[in-house]
């Protein structure tokens, strides 16, 4: 089978919102409202949760001009799409990180474990992708629940060779059902980014 | 297309096709790209499945950038061009239903932007934004004015050749992209950092879209095409036969 080049990427710029949050920069009348503003719908199934952080450069300064997009199951571990999945999770959401804060935020329901391809379950997790000026590929990572038993024989976590990069992974719970998770592109807290 | 089911993991990707992360010409990205090596794994369902979208959820302009933002009626200003072109997979399978956004500035080089501080002016029938969606043969096409290029503070005289921004949401999030299209002959492609952050020449070539006078309207608009290929899924074996062509 012929196997073609994948197109490459490139950076998504200072401008990405023009393009995946018009209204959100104050281009308004073209979309009636920005695509992926909730991850659910009036009547999702599961428990409430937030998940929210920062994002930070090489110098610990927020990235305040970052996109980032949130992927995730229903409550039952079933993806929007998938036979059974809950109808009130679209389970996509982005984000323009806030101009002032770099803080983002997604109000959504705790997602179900899923199978790994080589047997097994993983742990709960949110599936990340950040772009910004000056990244060049966008970075994917996952947020996966401290307070979660599964967390500790997730199968993904168990390849890590790095014990010590696990935390970076970790959203930690705040209280309230707030989860927080710090996103670092350097330093001693580099995030794990993925390559899958 | 294929059953999704008889579809295994994704082709793991292949960096040497894409930019390298720490590139200093390209000055943002020395304190905006990890260090650390990423990490793989074979894809599981969060990546093998993807946001659902509908041709429903779109609007009768939002492919068309001439007039989804100025009063009723009223076009932007610049050369009218199409963009179109098909999406596929590594396989050569068509991508039906991916949603392609795009965005770029107007036929000065102006964005709408409130970051955005360039002399040229703004186009009041101008947004700079449109999304469409694959039909079931993968094939999409943009109405839109030819952007400009433009300046912009890097290096001391860097300026951006003319591009159109897209990002693609295909059938699993593994495909998710952003990229950028330029256009056949540009002198100010060659010179740009942002460019030169793909080092392979071929993966460059591809995203310059070329002159497609086949497809142009005559008295109307030119066209360029620009093909777009998104990761792949491995067949796996079913019966004892491959499956999925």
């Amino acid at each position: 089978m012929i196997d073609y080049a994948e197109t490459a990427s490139q950076t998504a710029g200072p401008y990405v919102h023009i393009g995946c949050t018009p209204n959100f920069t104050g281009i308004d009348g073209v979309y009636p409202e920005d695509l992926g503003l909730r991850m659910i719908e009036t009547g999702a199934k599961g428990d409430r949760i937030t998940l929210t952080g920062v994002i930070h450069d090489g110098n610990g300064t927020p990235m305040r001009d970052a996109m980032i997009e949130a992927w995730q199951p229903d409550a039952a571990g079933r993806f929007a799409g998938q036979d059974g999945a809950d109808p009130a999770v679209p389970g996509f959401a982005r984000c323009a990180c806030d101009p002032q804060t770099g803080r983002f935020q997604f109000d959504t329901v705790k997602p179900g474990a899923v199978p790994f391809p080589t047997g097994g379950l993983q742990a709960p997790h949110i599936t990340l992708w950040i772009v910004a000026r000056g990244i060049n590929l966008g970075l994917h990572t996952r947020a996966y629940f401290a307070d979660d038993p599964m967390t500790q024989s997730d199968p993904v976590l168990a390849r890590i060779e790095h014990k010590s990069r696990i935390q970076t992974l970790l959203a930690q719970p705040k209280g309230d059902r707030v989860y927080e998770m710090n996103i670092w592109l350097q330093g001693p807290d580099e995030t794990i980014f993925f390559d899958v | 297309m294929p059953d999704e089911a008889k579809l295994g993991s994704y082709a793991a990707r292949l960096r040497e096709n894409h930019p390298v992360a720490l590139h200093p010409p390209y000055r943002t990205s020395v304190k905006r790209s990890p260090t650390y090596a990423p990490i793989s794994f074979p894809s599981s369902p969060s990546e093998e499945y993807g946001p659902v979208f509908g041709h429903a959820d779109l609007g009768s302009l939002d492919h068309d950038l001439l007039y989804n933002f100025g009063e009723a009626g009223a076009s932007a200003i610049g050369p009218r061009i199409i963009v179109h072109g098909r999406v596929q997979d590594q396989f050569g399978r068509p991508v039906a239903g991916a949603l392609l956004e795009i965005w770029q500035a107007n036929a000065g080089g102006r964005y709408r932007h409130a970051r955005e501080g360039y002399i040229a002016p703004l186009d009041p029938n101008f947004g700079g934004c449109g999304r469409v969606i694959t039909a079931p043969d993968g094939t999409y096409e943009f109405r839109t004015v030819m952007p400009g290029p433009y300046p912009w503070p890097n290096g001391p005289n860097d300026w951006r050749p003319a591009h159109i921004h897209f990002s693609v949401l295909g059938a699993g999030f593994a495909q998710r992209l952003i990229t950028q299209m330029y256009f056949e002959g540009d002198p100010l492609i060659p010179l740009c950092p942002i460019v030169r952050t793909i080092h392979d020449a071929g993966a460059v070539e591809r995203l310059i879209a070329p002159l497609d006078m086949a497809r142009t309207v005559p008295m109307d608009a030119r066209a360029y095409r620009f093909d777009i290929t998104l990761r792949g899924r491995r067949q796996t074996m079913f019966e004892n036969r491959m499956e999925g062509l």
